[in-house]
C-alpha cells in the first residue's frame, strides 16, 4: 500500500498540539522536538566527545542540559544523555546521529518514548512545588533531573526561570496532564 | 445563649461575630476563638465524655496535648471524629458534637461504666476475657470492638481534596513562640531560606497567652510585629495551621497544612490539607513546653484544667473558665495563673502551693504545704477539698481550678530517631538528648530553658549559629529585654489518698491506682506499664501523662525517674489524617493510566477495558447484539485462526540493548544463548532468577551486530529492565553494553492467523512473503515511507507477525490495519481471546512463572545451555529441582467435554481422598477452547510428561468442584508447529 499515510496523532490524542493556560502558567504540548538517547561506547568517550563538539552537540555535566543552535541535550545517567532537535529536520533523529556517531557510540531513538509539556510563567517554583522533589527556585539555568511526579516518572529541564520542560511517558500523557492541572488549580 | 463568661481584654475580634452550634444548641462566639474558648465563654465546660468509665469531661488544656475536649467536627460527609476543640479555629456555621456518649452528654447511660470501675481496672481485658477460649472470637471481641472508640465516622466519601507537595529550605523553624520567632528572624534577617512552621492559626505561642512584655511591648504585640516583618521578607515562608508532625532521615520533616479546615468549605480548586515534606539543611525546634498536672481524687472534673490553660483562655480569649477560681501549684509558673486572673478582675479564692516557704502572694489566698484532695460536681466542678499543711480540711466553692505540677519540655520530634531524652532534676523533666536528630537543634522552652529572655536568646544564638555554618557570616541580632525569672518548681507529683482515683491520663482513664496495680502486679518497665494500662496511648499520646505515670512508678520502685526509664515519642507528634497522607491518590486518581497506542480506536469501539499494571488493555470487543463476554472472546479467537486477528502488544515491554559485548551480556542474562544469534532473527529467550527459578520470558531480536531489541512480559517490563541494569553496572561493568527503555517509542501490533501475511503485504513497502521473511525474522521496515519494525513471532501458534511503527502513528496503524483487513474478516482482539489462544498452544504466562517453578517444570529444560555460564543455571539444577518425577506442565481436558474445569483445582488420582498427602500438582491456567469446543487447562503435574493419556481428578475444594479429566499434551493445537511456520 505505497500511498498509505498514517496521520500521527499527539500523545494527548489530538492532531494538534494543546496550549493553554493554567491559571497564571502556560502549558504547551510540544511534539516538534526528535529525541535519541545517546550513549559512548566503551572506551569511546573521546571520540563521541569530539565529534559533538564537532556537530555542536553539547553533553552537558550530571544534572544540567544544554542547547545550541539545532540540538540541545541533557544529562539523563552516567555516560548517556538525551539529544533534542527539531522533529521537522530530524525526524529520523537516529539515523542522522549514527551517520555523525558511528559506531562510537549507542543511539536509540526515543521520539516518541515521551511527551513533552513546556511550563511557561512567573513563579514557577510555587507550581512545582505540589509536583516533584525538586528545588526549583535555587536550581541553576539548565538544570536537568530525573523526578517522580504523583507516581510517574519525569525529567524536568529547567530552561529558564519562567520555562520548564517536563518530559513523562507518553503512554501517561493524559494522566500527566491531569496531575497537572489540578497542581496548577490548587496553586493559583 | 450570651457569651457569660467572656472577660476583657484578649486577641479576639470582637466585631466579628460567629454562629456555631454544639450538641444542636446554637452559640456565639468571635473571629479568633478555638471552639473550646467560646464554649467556655459560653459558660459551657461539659464538652465529652472519657473512653473507658464515660466520665464527663471538658477541657484541661488550650493546645494540642487535650486529652478530654474531643469532638465530632461538621456534619454530612465531613464529619470528623476526635477532633480536640481546643484546636479548632471557630468559623461561622461550625457544627459540632459530642461523641462517646449515649443518649446524651449530660445524661450517659454508659457512664454506668463508671460504677464498676472496680472491674474495669489495669489488665481487665487479659484477665477477664481469658475464658473459655472459645468465647473469644464470637463473644468477647465483638462486643469488646462494638465498645471501643469515641468518635463515629460518617461512612460517607469524603468529599474534599487533599494534596501533597515538596519543600526546600536552609532553615525549618518548628513552632513560632519567643524562640521560634526570634530564630526565624534572626535568619531570616540574615538571607536564609526560611520556613516557620505553627500548629497554632495565631503565632505567638505563649506570648499570646502570657501577660509578660517583650522589650517595651506585651509579648503578643511583639510576636504581632515580628510575624509581620518576617511575613515581609521574601527568603522566608510563614506557615500557620500547620504541624510538623516527624523528623524524617537526612533532613527531611513530615508537616500537615491544615488549608480550609478553618472554612466552612474549601475554597473550589484548594485541598483541605496539604502534607508537606521539608527538605532542610538545618531545623530549630522551638515546639515550647506542655504543662501537667498533679493528680489528686476527682481530679477530672470539667473545671479542673491546667493553670497555664486557664490563664491562657483568660489572657488571649478573654474568657473567665469560671466566676471563682482557685489554682493548684508546685511551682512559681503556678502562682501566675492567679495573678493574672486576679487582674482580670475574676475572684481568686485561694492558691493551694505543696511548697512550704517563700514569698506569700499579695491581696490573694495563698495556702503553703497545702493540698487540693477532692473535688465536687457532677456534670462540672463546684467544689474543692483542701487539706492544709496543719492537716485541716476545708471545701472551697469554685467553678474552675487551675492545676500546675510543671512544664515539660516538648521533646517529641527530638525522639524520632530514638534518641532518649535526659533528666534535669532542677527542672523536673527531661530535656533532649545531644543525639537528637542530625541537624535538630532544640532551643527555648523546648530545650528546657523556661524563662521568655532564655527562649529568646536560645532561638537567636541558634539561628546565628546556623547562618555561620551554612556560610552566611555572622547574623546580627538585639536581644529585646524580657523576664528571666529562675525556675522555682518542688516535685509533688500526685496527692496521696487510699480509696478514690486521681486521674494520671485521662483519655484512657489511667489513674494513680492502675500504675500502682500494675506494679503489684510486676509491669514495672515503662514500656509494659504504658502497654498494660493503656497509659499515653490514642490522640494525646500522653502528652500531658506519660511523665507523671513513670514518676508514680519510680516512687513505687523507689528509683529515680530516670532509673525507671525514659519516654520517647515516634511520629506523628499530633494525628494526620489518612486523606492527608493519600493526598491526591484517590478513587480515578489513585494511580495514574498508561493508554496503549489503540486506546483511542478501541474506545470508539465499545471495547471492554482491563487493568494490567497501569496500562488499560483491551479486553474484548463487543459487537453488536453479543450480551455476554464469551460471545465475543470465542468469536475473536475464532475469526483469528480461520482468517486473521489484529491486537495491541504494545505495553510488552522492550528495552534497547547495543554495545559490542550486547550478544556476551545476553548470554549472561539468558539461560539459552543469544550471541550467536544472527542478524535479522529473533529468537526466544528465558530468563532465570538467581535461585534457578523462571524470572521473565520473551523474544530477543538482532537488529544488528551490536544491536538487539528485548521484549519481556508486561508485568515485568520494570523488573527486567532493573536487573539488567544491576547486571550491567555491578557485576560485568566490564561490558561495552548500553541499555535503555524503548516500550512506549513504538506501537506494536500483533496480526496473526491464516492470512496475516495477506493483511500485512498491503500495508508494507517490502516483501515478506516466507522467502523474504521468515519464520522467527526481524528486521527495519517501512509503512507508506515510514520507519518501521518487523517481527516474524506468535504467541497464538499461527503465523504470525508484530509490527512496530512510531507510537505517534499507533492510532492511524490501528485503523489502516482494520481497514485493510476488512477483506479478509479480521477482528481486533483483546486480552481475554490471547489468553486463549496462548493456553490453546500451549505457552507458559503468569500463572506459571510464579517465582517457584523452573525451566524443567515449564517444559523448558533444554533451553537452558550448558555450553555457558549465565545467572540461575547452576542453581536450576539442585537435586530437588531436577527430579524425573518433579512437577512438569502438561495439557488438562474434561473426559466429559460438556463438563467445565475450574483454575486453581488440585490433581489427584482416581479414588485418592482429596487430602494434601495426595496432591499431584495443580491447574495454573483454564479456558474454554471455542476451537475444541470444551475446556482446557495448561497445569503442573507431577511427573507430567510420563503421564499424557492418564485419567485423574481436578478438585477444587473451595468451589466443591470434582471433575475427570485426561492429562494430554499442553499443546492443543498444531503441535508441530507447522502454521506459524507457512
Amino acid at each position: 500500500m505505497p500511498d498509505l499515510v498514517l496521520k500521527p496523532l499527539t500523545a494527548l490524542g489530538h492532531d494538534a498540539p494543546l496550549t493553554e493556560s493554567l491559571g497564571p502558567w502556560t502549558l504547551t504540548e510540544r511534539a516538534d522536538v526528535a529525541l535519541a538517547s545517546l550513549a559512548p561506547r566503551r572506551g569511546r568517550a573521546e571520540d563521541v566527545a569530539r565529534i559533538a563538539a564537532a556537530a555542536g552537540i553539547a553533553l552537558p555535566s550530571p544534572a544540567m542540559s544544554a542547547m545550541g543552535a539545532v540540538f540541545g541535550s541533557f544529562w539523563m545517567t552516567p555516560e548517556m544523555w538525551m539529544i533534542e532537535a527539531p522533529f521537522d529536520s530530524h525526524s529520523d533523529i537516529r539515523a542522522h546521529l549514527l551517520g555523525l556517531f558511528g559506531d562510537a557510540a549507542s543511539i536509540t531513538e526515543q521520539t516518541d518514548a515521551w511527551v513533552r509539556f513546556d511550563l511557561s510563567g512567573e513563579n514557577l517554583p510555587h507550581l512545582f512545588e505540589k509536583l516533584a522533589n525538586f528545588d526549583l527556585a535555587t536550581a541553576p539555568e539548565g538544570a536537568a533531573t530525573r523526578t517522580v511526579i504523583e507516581h510517574m516518572g519525569c525529567y524536568l529541564v529547567k530552561r529558564s526561570a519562567t520555562q520548564v520542560t517536563i518530559y513523562g511517558g507518553r503512554s501517561s500523557a493524559q494522566s500527566l496532564h491531569h496531575a497537572l492541572k489540578l497542581a496548577a488549580q490548587a496553586q493559583a | 445563649m450570651s457569651q457569660t463568661n467572656r472577660i476583657s481584654g484578649g486577641q479576639i475580634d470582637r466585631s466579628k461575630s460567629l454562629r456555631f452550634t454544639f450538641d444542636g444548641v446554637t452559640y456565639s462566639g468571635h473571629a479568633g476563638d478555638t471552639l473550646a474558648s467560646a464554649l467556655l465563654a459560653n459558660g459551657v465546660r461539659l464538652m465529652g465524655r472519657s473512653f473507658k468509665y464515660h466520665r464527663p469531661r471538658g477541657p484541661i488544656s488550650a493546645g494540642s496535648e487535650e486529652p478530654n475536649a474531643l469532638v465530632e467536627l461538621r456534619s454530612g460527609a465531613r464529619q470528623e471524629p476526635n477532633t480536640r476543640a481546643t484546636v479548632v479555629e471557630l468559623f461561622d456555621g461550625l457544627v459540632a458534637q459530642s461523641q462517646n456518649r449515649w443518649p446524651s452528654l449530660s445524661f450517659d447511660a454508659m457512664a454506668i461504666n463508671d460504677r464498676f470501675n472496680t472491674f474495669f481496672t489495669a489488665g481487665f481485658y487479659y484477665k477477664t476475657f481469658m475464658w473459655p477460649a472459645a468465647f473469644w472470637e464470637k463473644v468477647y471481641e465483638p462486643i469488646i470492638r462494638r465498645a471501643a472508640g469515641l468518635g463515629s465516622l460518617s461512612r460517607l466519601e469524603d468529599p474534599d481534596d487533599y494534596d501533597k507537595g515538596f519543600l526546600h529550605c536552609d532553615l525549618l523553624v518548628i513552632g513560632a513562640g519567643p524562640s521560634g520567632l526570634m530564630a526565624a528572624l534572626t535568619a531570616g534577617r540574615a538571607g536564609l531560606r526560611v520556613i516557620l512552621a505553627d500548629e497554632d492559626f495565631r503565632m505567638g505561642g505563649r506570648l499570646n497567652a502570657e501577660t509578660l512584655g517583650v522589650g517595651d511591648q506585651s509579648g503578643a504585640d511583639w510576636a504581632a510585629g515580628v510575624v509581620a516583618e518576617l511575613a515581609s521578607l521574601p527568603n522566608v515562608r510563614m506557615m500557620p495551621r500547620t504541624t510538623v508532625y516527624g523528623a524524617f532521615d537526612h533532613g527531611i520533616y513530615g508537616a500537615v497544612e491544615r488549608v480550609s479546615d478553618h472554612l466552612p468549605v474549601p475554597m473550589a480548586g484548594k485541598p483541605r490539607q496539604t502534607a508537606w515534606r521539608i527538605y532542610t539543611k538545618r531545623a530549630i525546634l522551638a515546639a515550647g513546653a506542655i504543662e501537667r498536672p498533679i493528680p489528686f481524687e476527682n481530679n477530672d472534673r470539667p473545671g479542673i484544667m491546667l493553670a497555664g490553660a486557664l490563664r491562657a483562655y483568660a489572657n488571649r480569649w478573654g474568657v473567665a473558665a469560671g466566676r471563682r477560681v482557685a489554682v493548684f501549684t508546685n511551682n512559681d509558673d503556678g502562682l501566675r495563673t492567679a495573678t493574672d486572673l486576679q487582674v482580670k478582675g475574676v475572684d481568686v479564692v485561694a492558691v493551694i502551693d505543696t511548697r512550704s516557704g517563700g514569698p506569700l502572694l499579695a491581696g490573694i489566698r495563698h495556702l503553703q504545704g497545702a493540698e487540693v484532695i477532692d473535688s465536687r460536681g457532677r456534670l462540672g466542678l463546684t467544689e474543692i477539698t483542701v487539706r492544709s499543711a496543719k492537716g485541716a480540711v476545708e471545701t472551697l466553692r469554685v467553678e474552675a481550678l487551675g492545676v500546675s505540677g510543671g512544664w515539660n519540655p516538648n521533646v517529641s520530634l527530638t525522639s524520632h530517631h530514638r534518641s532518649r531524652p535526659i533528666w534535669r532534676d532542677d527542672l523536673a523533666a527531661f530535656v533532649p538528648a545531644s543525639d537528637a536528630p542530625a541537624g535538630l537543634i532544640p532551643v527555648g522552652a523546648a530545650m528546657g530553658d523556661l524563662s521568655t529572655h532564655a527562649a529568646l536568646r536560645g532561638g537567636a544564638e541558634a539561628a546565628a549559629q546556623v547562618v555561620a555554618d551554612l556560610g552566611h557570616g555572622s547574623a546580627r541580632y538585639d536581644l529585646p529585654k524580657a523576664e528571666d525569672a529562675p525556675v522555682a518548681i518542688t516535685p509533688h507529683w500526685y496527692v496521696k489518698s487510699d480509696k478514690g482515683r486521681a486521674w494520671i491520663d485521662q483519655q484512657n482513664d489511667v489513674t494513680v491506682k492502675d500504675v500502682k496495680l500494675a506494679h503489684q502486679e510486676n509491669f514495672t518497665s515503662v514500656e509494659h506499664l504504658k502497654r498494660y494500662t493503656t497509659l499515653g496511648m490514642a490522640t494525646d499520646q500522653g502528652k500531658t501523662g506519660n511523665v507523671l505515670g513513670m514518676a508514680v512508678m519510680a516512687e513505687l520502685t523507689g528509683k529515680s525517674i530516670p532509673q525507671t526509664g525514659t519516654t520517647i515519642y515516634r511520629p506523628p507528634y499530633t494525628p494526620v489524617s489518612l486523606g492527608a497522607l493519600g493526598g491526591r491518590s484517590r478513587g480515578k486518581d489513585f494511580k495514574p493510566f498508561r493508554l496503549t497506542p489503540s486506546h483511542k480506536w478501541a474506545s470508539e469501539q465499545g471495547a471492554i477495558f482491563v487493568e494490567v499494571g497501569m496500562w488499560l488493555r483491551t479486553q474484548w470487543l463487543p459487537r453488536k447484539g453479543e450480551t455476554e463476554w464469551r460471545q465475543s472472546v470465542d468469536r475473536e479467537v475464532l475469526a483469528t485462526r480461520k482468517s486473521v486477528g489484529i491486537c495491541d502488544v504494545t505495553t510488552l515491554g522492550k528495552i534497547d540493548i547495543q554495545g559490542t559485548d550486547a550478544g556476551a551480556f545476553l548470554d549472561r542474562v539468558y539461560a539459552n544463548t543469544f550471541s550467536t544469534l544472527a542478524v535479522g532473527k529473533c529468537r526466544y529467550g528465558l530468563m532465570l532468577r538467581e535461585d534457578g527459578m523462571v524470572f521473565d520470558d520473551g523474544t530477543t531480536a538482532r537488529m544488528g551486530p551490536s544491536e538487539y531489541v528485548m521484549t519481556t512480559t508486561t508485568a515485568n517490563a520494570v523488573t527486567v529492565f532493573r536487573h539488567l541494569e544491576y547486571c550491567r553496572q555491578c557485576l560485568w561493568p566490564d561490558l561495552d553494553v548500553q541499555i535503555i527503555s524503548t516500550t512506549e517509542a513504538w506501537a506494536q501490533y500483533s496480526v496473526a492467523g491464516p492470512n496475516a501475511r495477506k493483511l500485512l503485504q498491503k500495508i508494507v513497502d517490502q516483501d515478506i512473503s516466507d522467502a523474504a521473511f521468515p519464520y522467527m525474522g526481524a528486521g527495519e521496515i517501512t509503512v507508506g515511507g515510514l520507519r518501521a519494525r518487523l517481527f516474524r513471532i506468535s504467541f497464538s501458534g499461527e503465523l504470525a507477525y508484530e509490527i512496530a511503527v512510531p507510537t505517534r502513528y499507533g492510532d492511524a496503524m490501528i485503523r489502516a490495519l482494520v481497514e485493510a483487513g476488512r477483506e479478509f474478516d479480521a477482528v481486533v482482539y483483546g486480552t481475554e481471546a490471547l489468553g486463549v489462544m496462548r493456553i490453546e498452544k500451549g505457552h507458559v504466562a503468569g500463572n506459571a512463572l510464579n517465582g517457584q517453578s523452573t525451566a524443567l517444570n515449564m517444559g523448558l529444560g533444554k533451553m537452558v545451555s550448558r555450553k555457558k555460564d549465565a545467572i540461575g543455571v547452576l542453581m536450576s539444577q539442585r537435586t530437588e529441582l531436577v527430579r524425573e518425577d518433579g512437577l512438569r506442565l502438561v495439557g488438562v481436558k474434561p473426559v466429559n467435554p460438556a463438563e467445565p474445569l475450574k483454575a486453581g483445582s488440585h490433581f489427584l488420582k482416581t479414588g485418592a481422598a482429596a487430602t494434601a498427602e495426595h496432591d499431584d500438582g495443580w491447574l495454573t491456567s483454564m479456558v474454554y477452547s471455542p476451537h475444541l469446543g470444551h475446556h482446557i487447562a495448561l497445569g503442573y503435574l507431577k511427573n507430567g510428561t510420563a503421564r499424557i493419556g492418564e485419567r485423574m481428578r481436578a478438585v477444587n475444594l473451595l468451589a466443591g468442584t470434582d471433575t475427570e479429566i485426561e492429562i494430554v499434551s499442553p499443546h492443543f493445537i498444531d503441535p508441530e508447529g507447522e502454521r506459524l511456520r507457512a
